[in-house]
């Protein structure tokens, strides 16, 4: 029998310390949709997607109130467009677009490219139209592989993807570049992966597939309230215990949606993924470690184990934990690390360090609106050799706020938070953006 | 069995036991265990019940309590058991 004080804990973590279920993903394969003009395609794509995941916010909702765990959002991810898609991908973009407010979701993930080695002209064609597709819809995302540790980094997709974010941030500037906010540069992106904006459903996934995103930042935060003073020793422990609690929960949930909506389980995302809301915070994680803010030394060192720990709590917890698993430091979705940013504790470069040791990257960071393409460009490509190098994921997703400087605030509301403009290196690197070509795969003996 | 926990929070006063026991018996959900306590000043009332010969679907017996939860100004609400299992059960 549960214990009362087990059950008191439980509730505790959902009603006091943010603990939900972030995300409920269908993964949709769109290979069946190919038609032979883009605008059979898109047809095909609106109604399979429609058909697919009919059910998915009913079920969502149903699971939620049964098991008394909130399950804050519903999303679909689909096959990068350009795998299917030809001289007009935005038909494809609207088709998706519709979908998703047709079924109840609030975001729809795909609209992409894996092009880490090379492009097709699909790609190419696509890449040209994401600053017009994020204008125009409202809740597609999309996002671009330009490196893999296996065939290293697309410098030429590096030096597209700086010019896409620019024009997108100009196309979005009434919102302060929020279109940005939908576009996100992977290197070694993930097939399976349930958070936005990076979801895509994979080459290598099955037809339909439901994949799950935990969180809890507050519930870590205040197991490490109980510990303080301790040992890392202790603390290690005390992630890991209560990391696999929170995933364990997501393995009921992931499991139970599978079943209703009849389509196989894929994976847990065991993820600390923070909320702007106070007490749902990564940052507040670290500081709750000892340190006074987010990006004082240490913070790399503190968020190393965190990452490690909730992976290895995670683990046994689940059957299969895939996704990005780990600890998200988004910047504009963590009240910790606004404030750590606003005081100018937490800077680019510090933040670029956390990202080798942490899941994935530079995430919702603003920026100022006069930063050059080339200049986006070159943080991606060192965001992309950090990934190659060390084999793991990382990512940008930078928003060059038009006629914003460095000190002022952006605002996207809800989940995506608001930001203060981080100031930039602004030196130049003209010359080696625009060289071109390939940086090749790095050597994976004589490790040092 | 499919067992569920019904939860009671609010301010405390006589036959809340006597109405939210009465609502589960009228929906032939069996009572296996009650906790009560105080909870930093809150009345705070734990059921684990049983579901699997309720007369009506979970969501109908959910909708019941709440009724009955605003008839006696507290909050009721069940919820699966599953979740208890899942987190602190290996």
């Amino acid at each position: 029998m549960i214990e009362v004080n087990e059950i008191l804990q439980t509730m505790q973590m959902i009603h006091e310390q943010h603990f939900d279920i972030r995300t409920i993903t269908m993964g949709i394969s769109l290979f069946s949709c190919k038609g032979s003009t883009d605008r059979e395609t898109a047809d095909a794509v609106y109604s399979k997607v429609t058909r697919m995941a009919k059910n998915l916010v009913p079920v969502g909702e149903s699971l939620e109130q049964e098991l008394g765990i909130p399950i804050v959002n519903k999303r679909i991810s689909v096959t990068p467009v350009s795998m299917i898609s030809g001289e007009n991908p935005a038909l494809i973009a609207k088709a998706l677009d519709e979908a998703a407010r047709d079924v109840g979701v609030n975001l729809i993930g795909g609209y992409g490219a894996l092009m880490h080695k090379g492009s097709t002209r699909a790609e190419e064609i696509l890449l040209e139209s994401m600053p017009e597709v994020f204008r125009d819809t409202e809740r597609l995302c999309g996002s671009v592989n330009v490196g893999s540790t296996k065939s290293g980094i697309n410098m030429d997709a590096v030096r597209k993807m700086g010019h896409v974010i620019k024009r997108t941030a100009t196309l979005t500037a009434d919102s302060d570049g929020f279109g940005c906010a939908k576009i996100v540069v992977f290197a070694n992106a993930v097939e399976d992966n349930p958070f936005m904006a990076g979801a895509f459903h994979g080459p290598g996934e099955p037809e339909c597939v439901v994949n799950v995103g935990v969180s809890g930042p507050g519930v870590v935060e205040r197991a490490l309230k109980a510990v303080r003073g301790k040992p890392f020793d202790i603390l290690a422990e005390t992630i890991k215990r209560t990391a696999f609690k929170i995933t364990r929960v997501g393995e009921l949930v992931a499991q139970e949606a599978a079943a209703r909506l009849g389509v196989p389980y894929g994976i847990v995302d065991l993820s600390l993924a923070p909320t702007p809301a106070r007490g749902d915070s990564v940052a507040y994680i670290l500081q709750e470690m000892g340190l006074e803010k987010a990006g004082a030394p240490g913070t790399t060192a503190a968020l190393a184990m965190l990452n490690d720990m909730v992976k290895k709590g995670g683990v046994m917890a689940s059957s299969h934990v895939g996704g990005l698993s780990g600890a998200f430091i988004p910047v504009s979705e963590d009240i910790g690390m606004i404030e750590s940013a606003q005081v100018g504790c937490l800077t680019l470069e510090k933040l670029e360090a956390m990202t080798c040791v942490c899941s994935v990257g530079l995430d919702m960071i603003a920026i100022p609106g006069d930063t050059s393409a080339n200049t986006i460009a070159g943080i991606i490509a060192d965001e992309a050799a950090i990934g190659m190098v060390n084999n793991k994921t990382t990512a940008v997703r930078v928003i060059p706020a038009p006629g914003k400087k460095a000190g002022d605030t952006v605002n996207f509301g809800g989940l995506f938070g608001y930001a203060p403009i981080m100031p930039v290196n602004a030196y130049g690197n003209d010359a080696f953006v625009e060289r071109g070509g390939r940086i090749p795969a790095p050597l994976h003996s004589l490790r040092n | 069995m499919k067992k569920a926990l019904v939860s009671v929070t609010g301010v405390d006063k006589p036959g809340i036991i006597a109405k939210v026991s009465t609502a589960l018996y009228e929906l032939d959900v069996n009572v296996l265990e009650i906790s009560q306590t105080i909870l930093d000043g809150y009345f705070t009332m734990l059921m684990i019940v049983d579901v699997t010969s309720a007369s009506v679907e979970f969501s109908a017996i959910a909708e019941k309590l709440n009724l009955v939860g605003q008839e006696l100004g507290e909050v009721v609400n069940i919820q699966r058991a599953d979740i208890f299992d899942a987190m602190h059960r290996i």
